[in-house]
């Protein structure tokens, strides 16, 4: 322990140009990834066989107001600075007007982001809550039923096709039993009796003591929330499990048994510490999935986030939503995996 | 099988004796005996042989399907009669809006779904091959160059940019192989980045090297055929993720295009009517579920087999 401190005071100032190392190299690859996103979306953007010009002036337009309109959207300069200006407005944040909403694309974004964050996140919080201890427990009962139980969860859960489920959810829980509200984030009715703040409804409606609104909200959100919640249970417990077996099989747990520490406390407190820092990379990844997952899941519940913008816009032909949402969800995914990335390096001494 | 001497005789075990033979007289003898060894350790997995199991039934179900289906999957029956009926004897599992029989166009989905899953992985693998061994063998700016084209495309959440690339390239069941194609090649390059990276130093590639064999030939012919077998398992263990991806495609209506018998079409119609019917949009799910199933239990069989390493 002594020399360990020792060491790492000896060692600060090289430790410390490692690390600004390793953060120029983090930038260096954040850079190159958003700029690889905005490329594929900007190439994606122009094989559309539909022509943008046309869109805007009709068929029948005179040629010379064809040819104005389209300098007026710069189809005439070279695609490189076609790309260029692209660029510059992506950065701004700036991705042209929804056909469909006629609200700029951002401004939508803004808006139905929060109701994917806030399923995501509840998602999230339920496959963690329920898969790390299930996992925990196949790992040390291995063999066991409850082993046997957390593989055919997990394999369920990587062959359901999870707009099925949802249909079939909404089926038995929202038609037959009437258990669950049905799709939607909110009855219309509640809907007036909070002014939305963080655009979270759960948050909104709790600060603001709307507590009939809160409930109402908690029973539109259960239902999607746990279908989201399953597919991350599926893949937290069996990523639990493989971590924590790896980790039984260690010498330093043979060690802390033969100190006579209780079971309990081997598995709590040694084992799962080290395996928490692999299954903290696990979890930020579970959570960009749920992102990717949720667009179908907001189709089916009609959820009014970002997953149900997109394939309305897609829908629709409208282009700019389609390529705009799809590049925040792009970046979203990179920042989570380089945030997961940066927490294994901070939590794990041995990666310093 | 010329030139090893055939004990082919009544009894099992000389055939065996063959097949484990230490010391093998042909290519091919050396071949089946690896290949019995697998198939040994794979069969004593019961999950993985009902995996195996559901892919061949598939498989056979896509050929014979004018043979098993008992009506057609595209021309419905009466439509004031035979429309949206509950599963009977006479329609095992129901009809839908169009009257057609539901089991029909099961039976018939098969074929787009092996279609699908077969194209992609035609496409998809080859690239991942050739990407992964060409930039692990050549290595320095090769190298650096291509790992960060396919670092971009697996930032990517993979039904999203499969999305984005059939709406520019408008719905149809093509346009949704090529972009899912276009999705799933990464990790395959990743894959076979890592087992040439391990391969590249080996003697019998200085061995190959110093007989003067050229890059192209050592990478097609050596590298290559020893990046296969991981590759097969995670394209088998793929194959699941690409038909539920398809099927999504299919849902949101930018797959398969109606009248086509497409099991995540299927699907989405049965949502109109699915407090009343619950059948119609019910039991194609379920055909999507076993499918991806079988495929899952076949790859994590074959995973232990092929690939002891990366099994737990």
């Amino acid at each position: 322990m002594v020399s360990a401190v020792m060491n790492r005071g000896g060692g600060h100032a090289s430790a410390l140009r490692s690390s600004l190392k390793n953060v120029a190299q983090f930038v260096m690859v954040l850079m190159t990834t958003l700029l690889g996103l905005a490329a594929v979306t900007f190439f994606i953007g122009r094989v559309v066989p539909i022509d943008p010009v046309i869109a805007i002036v009709g068929d029948r337009a005179p040629a010379q107001v064809y040819e104005r309109v389209r300098q007026e959207l710069g189809l005439d300069l070279p695609l490189i600075q076609q790309f260029w200006i692209y660029l510059k407005k992506a950065v701004t944040g700036d991705f042209g007007n929804s056909v469909l909403t006629t609200n700029p694309v951002m401004t939508d974004i803004a808006n139905t982001f929060p109701a994917t964050l806030e399923l995501a996140t509840l998602g999230t919080l339920i496959g963690v809550v329920l898969g790390v201890p299930l996992g925990i427990l196949a790992a040390v009962k291995r063999g066991s039923f409850i082993d046997q139980f957390v593989r055919v969860l997990g394999l369920a859960g990587y062959s359901i096709p999870i707009f099925w489920l949802g249909l079939m959810g909404l089926l038995v829980f929202y038609a037959k039993l009437g258990w669950v509200a049905g799709p939607g984030r909110l009855d219309v009715t509640y809907s007036y009796l909070y002014t939305p703040v963080t655009n979270i409804v759960l948050l909104d409606t709790a600060m603001q003591g709307q507590w009939d609104a809160f409930w109402d909200a908690v029973s539109h959100i259960i239902l999607p929330a746990c279908l989201l919640g399953y597919f991350s249970l599926a893949y937290i417990s069996r990523m639990t499990r493989s971590f924590m077996l790896n980790e039984l099989a260690q010498e330093y747990v043979i060690a802390a048994r033969v100190k006579g520490l209780s079971e309990m406390r081997v598995i709590w407190r040694h084992a799962l510490r080290n395996a928490a820092v692999p299954l903290i990379t696990v979890i930020a990844l579970s959570y960009a999935n749920l992102l990717e997952g949720s667009v179908l899941t907001e189709t089916i519940f009609a959820w009014p986030g970002l997953g149900q913008y997109i394939t309305n816009s897609l829908q629709n032909a409208d282009m700019n939503a389609v390529l705009g949402g799809t590049l925040v969800i792009g970046t979203a995914f990179v920042l989570l995996n380089l945030v997961s990335d940066l927490l294994y390096r901070l939590l794990d001494p041995r990666t310093r | 099988m010329t030139g090893a001497p055939l004990p082919l005789t009544s009894e099992p075990s000389g055939m065996r004796a063959w097949l484990l033979s230490p010391e093998p007289h042909s290519r091919w003898q050396a071949r089946l005996g690896r290949f019995y060894l697998g198939w040994r350790s794979f069969s004593r997995n019961p999950l993985a042989v009902v995996g195996l199991g559901i892919v061949i039934l598939l498989i056979l179900v896509a050929i014979f399907a004018d043979v098993i289906a008992p009506y057609s999957p595209v021309t419905g029956g009466d439509l004031r009669t035979q429309r949206l009926l509950p599963p009977s004897e006479t329609y095992w599992l129901g009809t839908d809006d169009q009257a057609r029989d539901i089991f029909s166009r099961i039976v018939h989905g098969s074929r787009v779904t092996l279609f699908i899953v077969v194209l992609v992985a035609l496409i998809a693998t080859p690239i991942g091959l050739l990407v992964g061994t060409v930039s692990g063998y050549l290595g320095g700016w090769v190298d650096t160059v291509l790992m960060r084209i396919t670092d971009i495309f697996l930032a990517f959440p993979r039904l999203i940019l499969a999305l984005a690339f059939v709406a520019a390239l408008g719905p149809g069941i093509e346009n949704a192989i090529i972009a899912i194609a276009i999705t799933s090649w990464p990790p395959y390059a990743r894959i076979a980045r890592a087992e040439t990276l391990m391969i590249r130093n080996s003697d019998f590639i200085a061995a190959v090297k110093l007989q003067g064999a050229s890059t192209p030939r050592i990478i097609l012919g050596h590298v290559v055929p020893l990046c296969l077998s991981s590759l097969i398992v995670r394209v088998t263990l793929d194959m699941a993720g690409i038909i539920l991806t398809a099927a999504g495609l299919g849902f949101l209506g930018l797959g398969a295009q109606p009248p086509m018998p497409e099991w995540g079409a299927m699907v989405a119609t049965g949502r109109n009517y699915l407090i009343d019917q619950w059948w119609v949009a019910a039991m194609p799910g379920i055909a999507i579920f076993v499918v991806s199933l079988g495929f899952n239990l076949l790859g994590d069989g074959l995973r232990d087999v092929l690939d002891p390493k990366a099994a737990k």
